[in-house]
């Protein structure tokens, strides 16, 4: 069989997206792929491209997974740029002389940064802001800079000045225009955006226009010189003054170019040569660019569906946007100029918090054309659905823009009055239909819509509005949404905690007689039992909390599926002597355990006897060890890299830090277990950005990251706050994991817990950082009361004569379980299977015949 | 005839919690949900998994019934007549109980 040659010119995000859903619809069979990568990697998100400083790994912005074009037999042609095309014999030369046959060709070339054409913008201390060589370049500049400037207050440009002060320099923002975001937002707007800008010290200059940037001069290494005769003394610039099409290639083999540059395509996204088609920011549709990534994946699309022969038609885009610049949401819809003739507008205006918006609505007041949101984007998704969908306005449409403590009874957009048709997802075109389906399908869970559907995993605008339809398509199903834990409390957990906090509750069957009712079930007893753990950190076996325990924390080592434990003892950030060792060996080999080094750094002995745990744990007790607590929901270790002390590259001594963290919150009941990680430099050896708390090293102190995992659903962890010494990372940590014991629900780890607060990472920051909330005393108190009572609760019940009967596993008898059977593996044992069981008991059973 | 097997004292049991006896070769879990003196039989052997482990579950209570939540997979057991409430065709033996002068005793038979 033939296979036809398709060959895509670019790896961009759009380009990859065209691989992606091309891989997905046609049968690979009958197709040979080839792709021409000019940049040193496979595609990247450049989007959140900025994020890039905060974490410094390429590959956490890569969309494409390793291996991924070999499995699917996709040849990329990394590195190497195309440099003509021959249509008529359908060929494509590259700089290494390749030559590449075609039966279809898809350029999806990009843009290029356009810098304008100042004398001196090609210094050493000027730079781009487009691929992570150029980000590269920056920081690397940056670290020898006092003063940088970013030249262009455009969406990219502030996005840049973010990043420039975010690698600590003295950040300006040149724009030419008088407005800040002229693209998207009116005077008033910008002016909002400027102020709050200013605010966090960035310094605005508009209605510049540079003429010449000068070496030296002054303090700095470079002058830029304005028309209107003022200067700005900087180190480095960053030129952010906008885009072009890249259609080089298009241009020297001679297709049709749009009146504003690009290549001209049709609504099949085919360029003037049937055979080539153009996607994405270097395609021009009806002589308009798009310059957002959602048109260009629709392109992708479109494309796919024409080369399979499916009917699809590209229709323009929507240039709406929400997003967040220099930590202020800025959201456009539409005309948000008001440019539409005989159109109105409504505005808002709150100076005391800085909250600016307006919307533009139709002659007759019926339909919403624009709108412009500053430091307070809460009705983008419902304003956008009435946009989109032309949903008929309210009576009054600026309800919709008031506060809610205006009275003005806002009328929320039910989501009952979205059409099926209408686009939730903006990113990955998920309908509302393609959301109900879903959900009918049995998706219940945000986290499995995104999964299913793709929608929220572009930019996540649209997650309130995605919940909204979930719980609308549940109630519709007759399912009742609330988060009582269970009937026994018409309370969620974290109201619970409240409870329990403030009126000093230290009993479950006291909580149970104010605030429940019934008698309780597995549920709700573990829940309270942990957050009265939590609260007061009682010995959690006495009498009054002995029946709520799961039985891991009842007899204080994990069950294993024949109903023995396992017994693992705290190694502090993995440290363990060779006399431990030879104890954990000794005690291994008298009760036969089976050993094995767990995932936690430390080391596990299983198959014990209940019965046997006392006289294990007293041996390992009087040898110095203490629990490790791998039975409770608690701080289960830290794990470290080797660190400064011993490692070639440790710039901070990340086990000694490891040690104290695990000493300090060990034993915290939390509402799921936690781990924790630090490492000793960005070499990242404890990978400590998949753990729930993790700390690396930095030259000057610490950067925390909070809310990773490992585990089904691996969540990279977010940054906190960076450069911390010690005593200031104590603080947050403190302040954090209270936090999280306070308002997390049961069982939920702080991966899931994060996307769930409202507001994310930017809020717990509010909340740790800044003191948002006004409780970071409490909880700092709240810590050190707990890190005060901390008693290794082995030693506790070995103590105690009453508990230690418990252990027996016989109340009326001395035996042990005779159930419990092991095989030999590997020179070790294992529990049999339950068919082993029945074979070995027949044969006890013949045998006594 | 029923065979009444003493088994412990009433007081060895932590209200809430449930203890394992062996009678007459049978691992049989007792449980005492409150100050009562009302205790719960039933056989200690989780059905599921095949260990025995039954004893050392949550009692728990649904729809004003008694039950206790296995450790290993929290399948519900129901005291009174043994059925699994996750699987109708799951039953674990049960067995009837009394308390004669503090002493809990058991009949299997």
């Amino acid at each position: 069989m033939i296979k036809m040659k398709l060959v895509i010119i670019g790896n961009g995000m759009v380009g990859h997206r065209f691989i992606d859903d091309f891989i997905e619809k046609a049968n690979l069979d009958e197709y040979e792929i080839t792709v021409f990568c000019e940049e040193p990697r496979v595609a990247y998100d450049r989007v959140h491209l900025s994020s890039y400083f905060s974490h410094h790994t390429a590959d956490e912005l890569s969309l494409v997974k390793d291996g991924f074009y070999a499995k699917h037999s996709i040849k990329v042609l990394l590195g190497e740029r195309a440099i003509s095309i021959n249509r008529q014999e359908k060929v494509i030369y590259s700089q290494t002389g390749r030559v590449v046959n075609y039966d279809k060709l898809i350029m999806a070339t990009g843009s290029y940064p356009w810098v304008p054409p100042i004398k001196g913008n090609e210094g050493p201390d000027c730079f781009v802001y487009r691929t992570i060589e150029d980000l590269d370049a920056i920081e690397s500049s940056a670290r020898r800079s006092q003063v940088g400037v970013v030249v262009g207050g455009g969406l990219l440009g502030l996005e840049a000045a973010g990043a420039l002060k975010a690698l600590g320099i003295e950040t300006h923002v040149v724009e030419f225009s008088s407005v800040l975001m002229a693209e998207q937002l009116d005077a008033q707007g910008g002016q909002m955006l400027r102020d709050k800008i200013e605010n966090i010290g960035v310094k605005v200059h508009t209605s510049k226009n540079t003429q010449e940037i000068v070496r030296g001069g002054g303090n700095a290494r470079n002058t830029m010189k304005f028309a209107d005769g003022t200067s700005l003394e900087v180190d480095l610039i960053v030129f952010s003054t906008g885009i072009r099409p890249q259609d080089k290639l298009a241009q020297q083999c001679g297709l049709k170019i749009g009146a504003r540059g690009g290549v001209a395509i049709n609504n099949q996204c085919k360029t003037s040569d049937n055979d080539v088609y153009a996607i994405g920011e270097c395609a021009s549709w009806e002589d308009k660019l798009f310059g957002l990534v959602a048109p260009g994946y629709n392109m992708a699309k479109v494309a796919v569906d024409d080369i399979l022969g499916r009917e699809n038609v590209f229709s323009g885009a929507d240039l709406s946007a929400k997003l967040k610049l220099l930590g202020v949401d800025v959201a456009s819809i539409g005309d948000a100029n008001g440019r539409t003739p005989n159109s109105k507008s409504y505005v808002y205006l709150n100076e005391q918090e800085s909250v600016y918006k307006r919307i533009v609505v139709s002659e007759d007041g019926k339909q919403l054309l624009g709108a412009v949101l500053v430091g307070d984007t809460e009705s983008y998704s419902d304003l956008l659905q009435y946009k989109l969908n032309n949903i008929e306005l309210p009576k009054h449409p600026d309800t919709l823009i008031l506060p809610a403590y205006s009275g003005s009874g806002k009328v929320a957009l039910g989501v009952d009055a979205l059409p099926d048709s209408a686009q939730v997802c903006s990113c990955f075109d998920v309908k509302k239909s393609d959301i109900a389906d879903a959900v009918v399908a049995g998706h219940c869970t945000i986290e499995a819509l995104k999964i299913e559907t793709g929608a929220g995993t572009g930019c996540g605008g649209c997650i309130p509005l995605i919940t909204q339809l979930l719980n609308a398509e549940l109630s519709k199903q007759g399912v009742e949404i609330k988060n009582h834990i269970c009937k026994h409390f018409e309370y969620s957990r974290q109201e619970l905690y409240h409870l329990i906090r403030i009126e000093k509750i230290k009993t479950f069957k006291e909580l149970l007689g104010k605030y429940g009712k019934g008698y309780g079930c597995e549920v709700c007893k573990p829940t309270v039992g942990s957050i009265l753990a939590s609260c007061w950190n009682e010995y959690i076996l006495s009498s009054e909390h002995n029946s709520l325990q799961e039985t891991n924390d009842a007899f204080l080592g994990n069950m294993q599926k024949d109903g023995t434990y396992s017994v693992i003892p705290r190694m502090a950030g993995g440290e363990v002597t060779a006399e431990g060792l030879a104890v954990i060996a000794q005690v291994a080999l008298q009760y036969d355990l089976y050993t094995k080094i767990t995932g936690a750094q430390r080391i596990a002995l299983f198959g014990a006897h209940k019965s046997d745990l006392p006289a294990i744990w007293q041996q390992l007790i009087n040898a110095g060890f203490e629990t490790g607590q791998a039975y409770a929901k608690a701080l289960r270790m830290v794990k470290t890299c080797v660190g400064s002390n011993w490692c070639r590259y440790g710039v901070q001594d990340s086990v000694g830090f490891g040690v104290e963290l695990e000493h300090r919150y060990k034993g915290l009941r939390t509402p799921h277990k936690m781990k924790f990680g630090v490492s000793g430099c960005t070499r990242e050896c404890a990978e400590a950005q998949s753990k729930d708390v993790g700390i690396i090293a930095t030259d000057t102190g610490w950067n925390l990251y909070v809310c990773g995992n490992g585990g089904m659903k691996p969540t990279h962890a977010s940054l906190l706050a960076s450069d911390l010494n010690k005593e200031t990372l104590l603080k947050y940590l403190d302040r954090f994991m209270m936090f999280y014991v306070r308002t997390a629900d049961k069982l939920t780890r702080t991966s899931v817990w994060l996307q769930n607060l409202e507001g994310g990472i930017d809020y717990l920051h509010d909340v740790i950082v800044n003191n948002k909330l006004g409780i970071n005393n409490q909880l700092e108190a709240e810590m050190a009361t707990s890190i005060a009572s901390y008693k290794c609760e082995w030693k506790a019940t070995l103590n105690n004569e009453a508990q230690l009967q418990r252990f027996a596993h016989f109340i009326n008898s001395d035996k042990q379980d005779d159930n419990v059977v092991f095989i030999p593996q590997r020179g070790q044992k294992r529990p049999a299977f339950h068919q082993e069981k029945v074979s070995i008991y027949n044969i006890h059973l013949e045998k006594s015949e | 005839m029923s065979n009444w097997i003493g088994v412990c004292t009433l007081e060895k049991i932590i209200p809430g919690t449930g203890i394992c006896a062996l009678v007459e070769n049978k691992q049989v879990a007792i449980f005492r949900p409150d100050l009562s003196e009302i205790v719960y039989a039933i056989s200690n052997m989780d059905p599921f998994a095949h260990s025995n482990v039954l004893s050392r579950g949550i009692i728990c209570e649904h729809d004003g019934q008694y039950w206790v939540a296995s450790p290993l997979k929290k399948q519900r057991f129901n005291l009174v007549d043994g059925h699994c409430l996750e699987d109708k065709n799951v039953f674990v033996d049960v067995y009837k109980t009394r308390i004669v002068e503090e002493n809990v005793e058991v009949c299997i038979s």
